[in-house]
């Protein structure tokens, strides 16, 4: 054996297009596939051990050899007559495969890495509020004092959990100016319905059963129109001016007597705040309608002004953008809606007040007749989001109210920092009538022909980044909706603003490579015409395959 | 501030690069009448890690945990093992911190996830497909009463006596707004067999009905087969919703499907989730491939990339608010991702055999508990049949008691009378939930609670 003396070992790759060569496992080292669950598991596996049913084994608690009642009852007789008060419906074949608890663990780790995160870089999608998710809030939320607490346990034995409930309620309630806050709605848009259910109710309550149109602008979120619709409203559009905000004129000419009230976002999504929103508002009270304000862009704004103060009926909030809760691949949620004197008499069940002793109570279906009886009902089981008020208050309380006005004024300079250091190479629409909130949008203006708001997405993902939200609101032609929120740094979106730049550029000079892209991300574009033709929705037992 | 990377530094070099002179400047469009100078008024400043521990650790205490009582509470929520290695697993940053899967090239990791849970929900419920998840077990309950709709263009739904309570309000307060009539019975202790909920719905059923919806096992804990009430729907052009708030009985009892149900709908809690006190929750929501283009909520399907490899993406959004705002089948857009992940986990670990052995414990301990409880003079168990869970009559209101019993440590159940109005016996009526995680010991105190209460 020769002793290698130079220290020489290969630090390029070998130029002989070995990089292209396919693997024996498909993998490309630390880019690992994952086969389907039901490609691995079979049914007769489990990661899960049980105690046995027998007297020996498992509770018996009988000493020196006494056999439980326990260990004789668990166990099921011969004719297994004691196991079966089913009704004889015993279940057949399920099909579940299972893997035992290594296998489990690796599945979804090499499955976590095939996704983008706000763990590992700037997540800038627009509307969304992807912010860093402080950890004392998950450690919180997991004490067993909150998370091993039944719904329906007897009053005296919740205290704390309505405690929680109560604080973040004042908490909401202050930071809004608003009167009250309905705390059950699990999600923005179920809160969206939350508000709008309180409009109705506040509208039959007067008479006035004719109101059924519902405004909104062109620029909402399709949440909004599908709400009104859910809660039985017909929709109309309220255009836009040309710098991007409500048209207060239009809006004025289209009240009247018909007219339930609007839904305005604010700020609004093309990431400006609605100046006139304090006439508008006077505007709808003054033709009978009501104000609903869809507050999920309330993080540009919160501890900085109160939707109160411009004349809101309703607003929610949500919890998992303005307040930090974990956004989970796709939820959960939250979205207490905060109400005005007018409507709160309207919230539904249930809710927490507070007896003067500082203890507290829920008000439900046995008590609602006494004490909230314009209620409009109940809209889920149970209390709402107790896993996202626990987290939630964390946030609020590690923030503080000076915390909190720092979050708003640093994500509105993040969206104005990137906004100016881009609008050189990137057609920004609104830019000229002045700041933006807390997110930039830009549209795709400029482009090559045949290049798209898309293939600028797709690049940026090569560079490294989850792309901003592509192609609302609608109102702008390719839009792309920046929001870096206040938890980037500096270097962080001077890398951000690098990326998007490069790309652009490739974009404007028809770069072809672009069209492909992306090619560096586990996988290319994928065929969503062909999945949507003929939908795969799940796995086919292999029975039928084979059939 | 700990989750504010920028320095004072940063923000005068940012500020200077847009050509601002402060950050307040930034908010020039808020009418200054409704911009505050200064933090809102009323409200405390920021604290340490140490302390927002210390202040929400004290207010964790002030509750009972299930885990430190001698526990029985279920009626829509049940207190399961959940393995370590879900929680682990679900605090991966790469699943935690992600968001819905718009951009699928970077979202592999939670569409095959979502794929692969609605895989096992569809064959858990016997079904063909089961969406990405809906926000809980009620909102799905109302959610496929809308689709039933749209599938028959009818507007009546009969709603079972002994699907639960807060379930029935739920659809209460949409059918007013909506316009559909519901047809709802309470449940009676005095006649408190389902073959008497069974016979009103099969005699409601007409040409004029949507849907019936019953759950199954039932809020007091019957188990009945649907069979014949599916084949009495089908006979009138109805469709049968069934509703499944305990989803580990599927591992004992026979599926929806198997017995004729359209629609199945469900709170996943039970697998994965925890209590919570309530929420987060998981609404499971599966049906018939022919009704798949009316369903609510997102769907996730497989496909190709452009190099031909397996991948996954969201599919069928034609149906959703994003695209068809007011002609969407439902409003919903974030849905229940990381319970539908935790849910997921779990089963996988359970996997068939884990999830059959599951059930089989819960049930075993069920009987042995219903058979020691049932024997305390002044407890009369109503349940022929019955999965983890059953009603006991009691000879006094249990409501009041269960108040009493909780001082002792003892968290009885829930008294009907906390869900019902009282009449018809209900006010003594005591919902009894028994799972793996109940031992002897629990059953014993229990027991001796109810005879020292109700001498």
């Amino acid at each position: 054996m020769t002793i290698n003396q130079s220290g020489w070992r290969p630090e390029a790759p070998l130029a002989n297009g070995a990089g292209d060569q396919p693997t024996f496992t498909g993998n490309r080292a630390l880019m690992l596939e994952e086969p389907l669950l039901f490609e691995i598991g079979s049914t007769d596996r489990t990661g899960v051990d049980f105690e046995s049913p027998s007297p020996q084994g498992g509770e018996g608690r009988g000493e020196g050899g006494q056999t439980s009642w326990w260990g004789t009852l668990t166990q099921p007789s011969p004719q297994g007559e004691r196991a079966n008060k089913l009704g004889n419906l015993e279940r057949g074949p399920i099909n579940l495969p299972g893997l035992s608890e290594p296998e489990t663990v690796r599945h979804y780790t090499r499955l976590s890495r095939q996704n983008y995160a706000i763990d590992l870089g700037v997540f800038p999608l627009g509307s969304c509020t992807m912010k860093h998710n402080p950890r004392l809030n998950e450690r919180v939320a997991r004490l067993p004092g909150f998370a091993d607490v039944h719904p329906l346990q007897p009053i005296s034995t919740i205290q704390g959990a309505l405690g929680v409930i109560h604080e973040l309620a004042i908490w909401l309630i202050k930071l809004t100016g608003m009167y009250g806050v309905a705390m059950a709605p699990k999600a923005g848009a179920h809160g969206e319905l939350c508000g709008i259910l309180c409009i109705r109710a506040a509208l039959d309550a007067r008479g006035e059963t004719n109101r059924r149109v519902l405004l909104v602008p062109e620029s909402a979120h399709g949440t909004n129109p599908a709400t009104a619709a859910f809660a039985g409203y017909s929709v109309e559009n309220i255009p836009a001016t040309a710098e991007g905000r409500v048209d207060l004129a239009a809006l004025q000419a289209r009240l009247g007597p018909d007219i339930a009230g609007v839904m305005i976002t604010n700020p609004n999504t093309c990431g400006l705040f609605e100046r006139d929103m304090k006439a508008i508002s006077d505007a709808v009270h003054a033709a009978g309608g009501y104000v609903y304000c869809d507050g999920a862009n309330f993080n540009a704004i919160v501890g900085r002004v109160r939707p109160g103060d411009l004349g809101i009926d309703a607003m929610h909030i949500n919890l998992h953008k303005t307040f930090s809760t974990p956004h989970g691949g796709g939820g959960p949620g939250s979205g207490p809606v905060v109400l005005s004197e007018a409507l709160a008499p309207y919230g539904p069940l249930p809710f927490v007040a507070k007896y003067p002793d500082g203890s507290f109570r829920l008000i439900e279906e046995a008590s609602f007749e006494q004490d909230h009886p314009g209620t409009f009902g109940r809209m889920t089981a149970f209390h709402g989001q107790m896993g996202m008020f626990t987290r939630a208050l964390t946030y609020i309380l590690s923030h503080g109210a000076d915390g909190l006005r720092q979050v708003s004024g640093d994500a509105v300079l993040n969206a104005n920092y990137i906004l100016r250091s881009l609008e050189d190479v990137l057609d920004a629409p609104f830019a000229a009538s002045g700041p933006c909130m807390h997110e930039a949008l830009f549209s795709d203006d400029g482009m090559a022909q045949g290049f798209t708001t898309l293939d600028i997405a797709k690049g940026l993902i090569d560079e490294g980044f989850h792309p901003m939200t592509v192609y609302f609101p609608l109102v702008v032609h390719g839009a792309m909706l920046v929001e870096p929120t206040e938890t980037e740094s500096k270097a962080g979106l001077d890398q951000f603003i690098g990326a998007l730049r490069s790309v652009a550029e490739r974009a404007k000079a028809g770069d072809e490579t672009l069209k492909s892209a992306p090619h560096f991300a586990p996988r290319r574009r994928l065929d969503e015409t062909a999945a949507a033709r003929t939908p795969v929705l799940a796995q086919r037992y292999l029975a039928d395959e084979d059939d | 501030m700990r989750y504010l990377p920028l320095s004072d530094a940063d923000r005068s070099e940012m500020l200077a690069t847009i050509g601002a002179a402060s950050i307040d400047d930034l908010f020039v469009d808020v009418p200054a009448a409704a911009r505050l100078s200064g933090p809102v008024p009323g409200l405390p400043m920021h604290m340490t890690e140490m302390a927002v521990e210390r202040h929400m650790g004290a207010l964790a205490k002030r509750n009972t945990a299930a885990g430190d009582a001698a526990f029985f509470i279920g009626a829509g929520a049940y207190r399961h093992h959940v393995p370590s290695s879900v929680d682990h697993l679900i605090q991966r940053g790469e699943f935690l911190t992600a968001y819905t899967p718009y951009q699928p090239e970077i979202a592999q990791g939670t569409l095959q996830v979502l794929f692969e849970f609605q895989t096992q929900v569809a064959r858990l419920f016997g079904c063909d497909v089961a969406n990405a998840s809906m926000y809980d077990g009620s909102t799905a309950c109302w959610e496929a009463i809308g689709m039933a709709r749209r599938i028959t263009r009818r507007t009546k739904a009969i709603l079972s006596a002994g699907l639960h309570p807060h379930y029935v309000s739920v659809c209460q307060t949409m059918a007013k707004f909506t316009g559909d009539t519901l047809d709802i019975a309470l449940p009676t202790l005095e006649q408190g067999k389902p073959g008497d909920d069974m016979a009103r719905l099969l005699a409601a059923i007409d040409d004029q009905t949507s849907c019936v919806v019953v759950q199954n096992p039932n809020i007091m804990g019957h188990v009945a087969d649907l069979s014949e009430l599916a084949e009495a729907c089908h006979a009138k052009g109805a469709l049968l919703i069934t509703v499944v708030t305990e989803p580990v009985s599927l591992g004992a009892i026979k599926s929806p499907g198997e017995m004729g149900a359209d629609i199945v709908v469900g709170e996943g809690q039970s697998i994965g989730v925890g209590l919570q006190f309530g929420g987060p929750y998981l609404g499971l929501f599966a049906t018939r491939d022919k009704y798949v283009r009316q369903m609510p909520g997102r769907l996730c399907g497989q496909t190709v990339d452009a190099d031909g490899k397996r991948g996954f993406v969201l599919t069928l959004s034609t149906r959703e608010q994003h695209i068809r705002r007011e002609k969407a089948t439902s409003n919903i857009c974030t849905n229940s991702g990381l319970c539908a992940l935790a849910f997921s986990i779990h089963m996988t670990l359970l996997g068939e055999k884990g999830l059959r052995e599951l059930a089989a414990i819960n049930h075993a301990k069920a009987v042995a508990a219903a058979e020691v409880l049932s024997k305390v003079p002044g407890v009369e168990l109503l349940n022929h049949t019955f999965f983890n869970e059953f009603t006991l009559k009691l000879s006094k209101r249990s409501r009041s008691l269960v108040r009493d019993l909780a001082d002792r440590n003892v968290l009885a159940g829930v008294a009907l009378g906390r869900l019902y109005k009282d009449g018809d016996g209900r006010e003594n009526g005591l919902i009894v939930a028994v799972t793996e995680t109940t031992t002897e010991e629990h059953v014993e105190t229990l027991a001796s609670a109810l005879k020292e209460a109700l001498a």
